[in-house]
């Protein structure tokens, strides 16, 4: 058990519609490891998915630095932020963000295709990791054409099709029914869960709770507790 | 990347048909309506080219156009004749005069060539023989002109019909692209010409000059301009002295300069519109693909790909409506001789890049200024 994430002192300002400042982080402190399920909780408009922005290197905290597997990326360009991202970073959204004209193996193939991977190459490591998440011949479907909670293993698919070092999950379960969510993170789970990989997930369901070995709660931009569960991985 | 770009748009199937389409309409109308403008500008000046053997016209000083005619008084063919550098002149003559036939009356345009050298006749005949206008009271027609009178008649020769109080026969059919004007038209020689048409003092329309061997035309006629007080143009010169007055003194090229651009801005607003819509429609996958890692360069890549594919499908179908619509009208009297030009395929082609160009340049920045953190913020 690695300390593979680490923030120090990051607060994020926005400014808002009225011209004045908002402070949605303020002085956020936190060491993730790999190999473990990280949970980020907490009421609505705490600054959960701006942290979740900033982990992932997509937004450039106002102060502060964020050291990931011992590479400060808080001072990286915006090219270098999207390599970044584009080698290291796995992605699943709230609302899947599918190409609804891409069939379900297209949309995996994404993130190596934008690596520079060849389409047929791609498209053969897509089936195959589709095929593992319980999607057997649904490769060639279209998005539309497949339940809610197909398509969010569509989306695991595609983040973890690259094999990236830090996977991100901005609610995964909202859009789905109780049910539907824990099958979706007992998947996520034992697909992504690798001694080597960083898995964090934002979420309000306290139904997934259980999944989670550490769980972050924030509040108004701070972090009130980082709590170790029982279990271990 | 690349591929899957196009996967993107052609998955759109509505979209896709509906790009293409805009591009295909606006592709015809600017295509179609060009050739038509420049084909009707071609058939202001047509009987000029057609006289291959003169290479000098010498006319009135004020004629601004062929059909305009200034007659001059007949010493001035021989003046023309003395001037140096002048191989030989002859008169030429264009008038109109009603043809009747049964119950037809009918304007017609009449071309009188010099007796003797018959200079200026058609050389491609549909039926008969050109050299029989040698006999008397003989004309031959040109083929539009013959399927416009008597559209149900087959051509035959030796038809006689009245002009002027005289009777005549059509000796001859030949094959000569439309006048502008869309008269009839019929060669007969000089002398019976101004017999069959009613006549003022004077009755040369035109002198028509061949210039010495090892001289230069433009030459010879600044000559005539200089000696005879006439003015003489190189062939070329007079159609395109013709060409511009039609552009400059008439409304023709605006009323198809308008409808050119209006096809070119129905064209951009459909396309544009279109355009910019599918990219909002996927502006949340963008932005994933943004957050995702891919490069501001190749998602620019991924919307030009999109729009050249729609451009050159469109462009491609929208050049081969025109093609169709020229070869289908192509035995219509009223669109003989219209084509589609090259330049006008490469002009327009330049405006349906520019119009691509303009709906890509709107859509893309929406995508490029668009933040990847938006991807977190839902639908
Ligand atoms: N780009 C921005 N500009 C201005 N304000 C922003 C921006 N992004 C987030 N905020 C504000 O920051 C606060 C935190 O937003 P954030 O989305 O991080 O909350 P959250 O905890 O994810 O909420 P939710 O549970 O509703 O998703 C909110 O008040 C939001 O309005
Ligand atoms: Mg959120």
């Amino acid at each position: 058990m690695t300390v593979a994430l680490e923030t120090s002192h990051i607060d994020q300002d926005f400014l808002s519609g009225d011209g004045s400042i908002l402070h949605v982080l303020r002085d956020i402190n936190l060491k993730i490891h790999s190999g473990r399920i990280t949970m980020i909780v907490g009421p609505s408009g705490c600054g959960k998915t701006t942290l979740l922005s900033i982990l992932s290197g997509i937004l450039t905290p106002t102060r502060g630095s964020v050291c990931i597997f011992g590479k400060d990326i808080s001072h990286l360009t915006d090219g270098e932020k999207v390599t970044f991202r584009r080698q290291n970073v796995g992605f699943m959204f709230q609302s899947y963000n599918l190409i609804q004209t891409l069939s379900a193996a297209e949309n995996v193939a994404i993130p190596l295709l934008a690596n520079g991977i060849a389409y047929n190459q791609a498209l053969k490591e897509a089936y195959a990791l589709l095929d593992q998440l319980g999607l057997e011949g649904k490769g060639g479907k279209f998005p539309l054409k497949l339940s809610g909670g197909e398509q969010q293993r569509v989306a695991i698919a595609r983040a973890l099709v690259h094999h990236p070092k830090i996977l991100v999950c901005d609610e995964p379960t909202a859009a789905l029914d109780a049910a539907a969510g824990q099958t979706i993170m007992g998947i996520l789970t034992k697909a992504a869960l690798d001694k080597d990989r960083v898995v964090i997930v934002v979420t309000h369901d306290n139904r997934i709770f259980h999944f989670a070995h550490t769980i972050v709660t924030m509040s108004d931009g701070r972090i009130l507790s980082t709590e170790a569960m029982q279990k271990e991985p | 990347m690349d591929l899957i770009a196009f996967k993107m748009l052609v998955g759109n199937k509505a979209k896709y048909y509906g790009l293409i389409f805009g591009v295909m309409f606006s592709t015809f109308l600017m295509a179609q309506q060009v050739s038509l403008f420049l084909g009707l500008m071609v058939r202001t000046c047509s009987t000029i080219g057609l006289v291959q053997e003169a290479s000098i016209w010498v006319m009135d000083p004020s004629v601004r156009y062929f059909d305009e005619i200034k007659p001059l008084p007949d010493i001035d063919l021989y003046r023309v004749r003395g001037v140096e550098g002048v191989k030989w002149a002859v008169p030429f003559y264009k008038g109109t005069a009603v043809l009747k036939s049964g119950s037809v009356f009918q304007l017609v345009t009449v071309f009188g060539l010099d007796d003797t050298s018959l200079i200026g006749l058609p050389s491609q005949m549909v039926l008969g023989q050109a050299e029989s206008i040698r006999a008397p009271n003989s004309l031959i027609m040109d083929e539009g002109g013959w399927k416009y009178i008597w559209p149900t008649d087959p051509f035959e020769i030796n038809r006689s019909v009245e002009m002027n109080d005289h009777f005549v026969r059509i000796v001859g059919i030949c094959d000569i692209p439309p006048s502008y004007a869309s008269l009839p038209q019929v060669y007969t020689r000089y002398s019976e010409a101004v017999k069959l048409t009613p006549q003022g003092a004077h009755t040369l329309s035109y002198v028509l000059v061949d210039h010495e061997p090892g001289t230069d035309p433009a030459v010879v006629a600044q000559r005539i301009r200089e000696k005879a007080g006439l003015l003489a143009l190189t062939s070329n010169a007079f159609e395109w002295r013709t060409i511009w007055y039609f552009i400059e003194k008439t409304g023709i090229p605006i009323n198809f300069g308008i409808t050119v651009l209006l096809g070119f801005i129905v064209g951009a607003a459909i396309v544009g519109q279109t355009f910019y819509i599918f990219i909002l429609e996927n502006l949340m996958q963008f932005a994933a693909l943004k957050a995702i890692g891919v490069s501001k360069g190749q998602i620019l890549k991924m919307v030009l790909i999109q729009g050249a594919l729609v451009g050159s499908m469109g462009y491609g179908l929208g050049m081969g409506l025109t093609a169709l619509f020229f070869l289908v009208t192509k035995d219509l009297v009223a669109l003989k001789g219209f084509t589609l030009y090259a330049p006008v395929m490469v002009g327009v082609g330049v405006c349906v890049g520019l119009i691509i160009l303009g709906a890509s340049f709107f859509s893309i920045r929406r995508v490029l200024v668009l933040d990847p953190a938006e991807v977190f913020r839902g639908p």
